[in-house]
């Protein structure tokens, strides 16, 4: 590929590739900006750039994960997510056919995602300056409820509710890269988890923070609430739900599984009343069928999260340091 | 999880720690011998669940805690040389050493690589003829024969390009070397289960006689641990001072044979320098000398490099039981995992850090 010029190969990229791929109205008028009419009331706006490698993994790719990752980032404030830019940065040399694999997934997660990717940018970088393809994309969403969703919302004894089992994201990657094989393959947990959040918000649930559980895993999240909201957060080990293969993964590699990637798991802090119903609500979809409340928040204090093992005794969740390191025995 | 939740069962632990209770009728300090048992130890609380009076100090059982600084020293600076590739376990990436450490190594262009096993270092030396492969051998005797295999296989090969940079330490002579030390407070041992696994435990009879001291050969899992401890309170209750094994499902009396055939065909044992401890006589593994040409440190000219460690750093102490890692006036200030002065704070494994991730404060202050 040497598309990066700007003439006509460029042209044919755009013509060929994003043009059929991505066509909506908006889109299809070929100007250099978009132009849309939003809903009135409150927007959200996100964005994030995708860097991973390998660029395809079990259960997903760059593609679809650049897609579910901003829509997961306007889901966190509640918003419905309306349309999505994307910028391409291709190394020169990337084969058309992985582009075009990336693209069409691209488009069948906005597809599902009932999103529109109205504008976009591509550059071609020298071979060696980058790892095959790096993605941008901004995501703007509405509002639509009255709530205010933020880590200073968070209240003394509110519930804790991990929308899934952890770990599997960063477990997946780690395989693939290093060559690891288990008895079966991790595939990765990268989803859209906006359905599972809208539905909370129809359902009238007391939500009070959303964060979703990206790089650092559960225990960055809860981390980083306890921080901007000043509280103390005592969780559980025992409820907290894990795959089979997953936590043997991480055992094997000394690894914490709180402490792993996720790319489709959110928590959720919820008002006590409504902490039942919620989980029942989030069980009802399949991206969020293992929901599970693991604990509380217990006070407004200095920034503490803990948690109570298998056997009982309690400690502190901290933050991972750098990267996660695995161990030599 | 199959073979791992059994392990954990919380109705089980409770049952083993009244049991503690129960017999417990005196001050015990008993120390766990393995990072691997630190870790799970504050990991999951189990002192919590033991009676006051035990008290349990904890020992020089990490690899990446005890690698001499010297020893990182050489690393990084064969890990900077152009053409060399340097393979390590990943938690040797972030131990300082005197200036700089491999990750950051790695960071300025240094070719330095995270491997599972060191036959994938040999991997990498057949598929580099021209480049020099290195691999950092460090660990016990759990992971000596994995080095040794990695070793044997290259001479197989006849592979040119490939060394080992190799600081491989033994548990018997610093189980000796803590005992005979005039303060110290050791009462009874959880020898480390793996290393068993691997050497068996017809090495500890001996050490148990001449101490008097109670030997249990323990495994990792919150219930391993806690059936230890009670099998050291048992025997220290009754003035018994015998070997036991704990961990038999996995660890024979006479160990993995081929395994010591294999550390035996290609290593001999050195005096080594232990981090924090100082030099301890026959504690360490070097290369024999029908695989002298192995030996990075002579590959590199490094054999005659000395350096003296930070005096601000206590880890010697911690390394020893003498001081529990929140007593160091630097803990949680001037040392952090993210800024460690010392290797005890680097590795999960080492008592600073598993401290400083899981217990800053007094356990009181965690509901």
């Amino acid at each position: 590929m040497a598309h990066g010029g700007g003439g006509k190969l460029m042209h044919q990229l755009l013509e060929r590739v994003f043009g059929p791929a991505f066509s909506n109205p908006i889109l299809d008028t070929r100007h250099d900006s978009a132009q849309f009419t939003v809903p009135l009331g409150k927007l959200a706006m996100t964005t994030d750039s995708y860097v991973v490698r390998p660029l395809f993994f079990p259960g997903g790719d760059i593609g679809s994960m650049a897609v579910h990752g901003t829509v997961n980032d306007l889901a966190m404030s509640g918003a419905r997510p309306l349309y999505l830019s994307c910028a391409f940065i291709i190394e020169e040399g990337l084969p058309m056919e992985t582009l075009w694999r990336v693209v069409c997934s691209m488009r069948d997660a906005a597809q599902r995602c009932s999103l529109q990717i109205i504008t976009g940018d591509t550059k071609v970088v020298d071979k060696g300056k980058g790892d095959g393809l790096y993605i941008n994309t901004t995501g703007i969403g509405v509002i639509e409820h009255a709530l205010n969703i933020a880590p200073q919302n968070v209240q003394s004894g509110d519930a804790v509710i991990v929308s899934g089992d952890l770990g599997r994201h960063g477990m997946a990657i780690m395989a693939v890269r290093e060559g690891l094989q288990f008895e079966s393959t991790i595939e990765s947990d990268s989803a859209p988890i906006h359905e599972p959040v809208l539905a909370l918000l129809q359902a009238g649930i007391e939500i009070h923070c959303l964060r979703d559980l990206t790089r650092g895993g559960l225990a960055s999240a809860l981390n980083e609430i306890a921080e901007a909201a000043g509280v103390k957060i005592a969780i559980e080990q025992k409820p907290i739900p894990f795959r089979e293969d997953v936590n043997a993964a991480c055992e094997m590699l000394g690894l914490d599984p709180l402490h792993v990637a996720n790319e489709g798991r959110f928590v959720a802090f919820v008002a006590a009343k409504d902490a039942e119903r919620a989980v029942k609500i989030l069980r009802q979809q399949q991206v969020s069928a293992n929901a599970a409340v693991i604990g509380k928040v217990v006070e407004k204090a200095a920034p503490l999260v803990t948690i109570r093992s298998t056997i009982g005794a309690s400690r502190i969740l901290d933050m991972p340091s750098g990267e996660q390191l695995p161990r030599i025995c | 999880m199959k073979y791992l939740d059994e392990y954990r069962d919380g109705e089980l632990a409770q049952q083993l720690a009244r049991e503690i209770h129960r017999i417990t009728t005196k001050p015990w300090n008993i120390m766990e011998v393995c990072g691997g048992q630190t870790h799970a130890i504050v990991k999951f609380g189990i002192d919590e669940l033991l009676p006051r009076q035990i008290n349990l100090i904890h020992g020089p059982g990490c690899p990446v805690c005890v690698t001499p600084l010297e020893m990182i020293d050489k690393a990084l600076e064969i890990a900077a040389r152009p053409g060399v590739i340097f393979t390590s376990f990943g938690d040797m990436l972030r131990v300082p050493g005197s200036t700089t450490d491999l990750l950051s190594v790695k960071a300025q262009g240094g070719d330095v690589r995270i491997v599972y096993s060191p036959l994938d270092a040999v991997k990498l030396a057949e598929q580099n003829r021209t480049r020099e492969v290195v691999f950092f051998g460090v660990g016990f005797e759990t992971t000596a024969p994995a080095t040794a295999m990695a070793v044997f296989q290259a001479a197989q090969k006849g592979l040119k390009n490939f060394s080992m940079l190799i600081s491989h330490v033994l548990v018997p002579p610093a189980i000796e070397a803590l005992m005979s030390s005039p303060n110290c407070r050791v009462q009874a041992f959880l020898a480390a289960g793996h290393v068993c696994a691997i050497m068996g435990y017809e090495e500890y009879p001996p050490l148990a006689a001449k101490y008097r001291v109670p030997i249990v050969v323990t495994g990792f899992e919150p219930l391993d641990i806690l059936q230890g401890i009670l099998m050291c309170v048992q025997q220290l209750e009754s003035g018994r001072a015998e070997v036991e094994n704990q961990y038999t499902r996995a660890v024979r009396k006479e160990g993995n044979q081929p395994a010591q055939q294999i550390l035996g065909e290609v290593f001999r044992v050195v005096p080594r320098k232990w981090r924090g401890v100082g030099e301890i006589p026959a504690s360490g593994l070097g290369l024999s000398a029908a695989y002298a040409a192995y030996d990075a440190e002579k590959k590199f000219g490094l054999v005659d490099r000395h350096v003296d460690e930070p005096a601000d750093c206590l880890s010697g102490q911690v390394l020893q039981g003498r001081i529990k890692p929140h007593e160091c006036p630097a803990f949680g200030k001037r040392c952090t995992p993210e800024h460690p002065l010392g290797a005890t704070m680097v590795s999960s494994e080492g008592a600073c850090a598993a401290y400083h991730r899981y217990r800053r404060q007094p356990t009181e202050a965690i509901i």
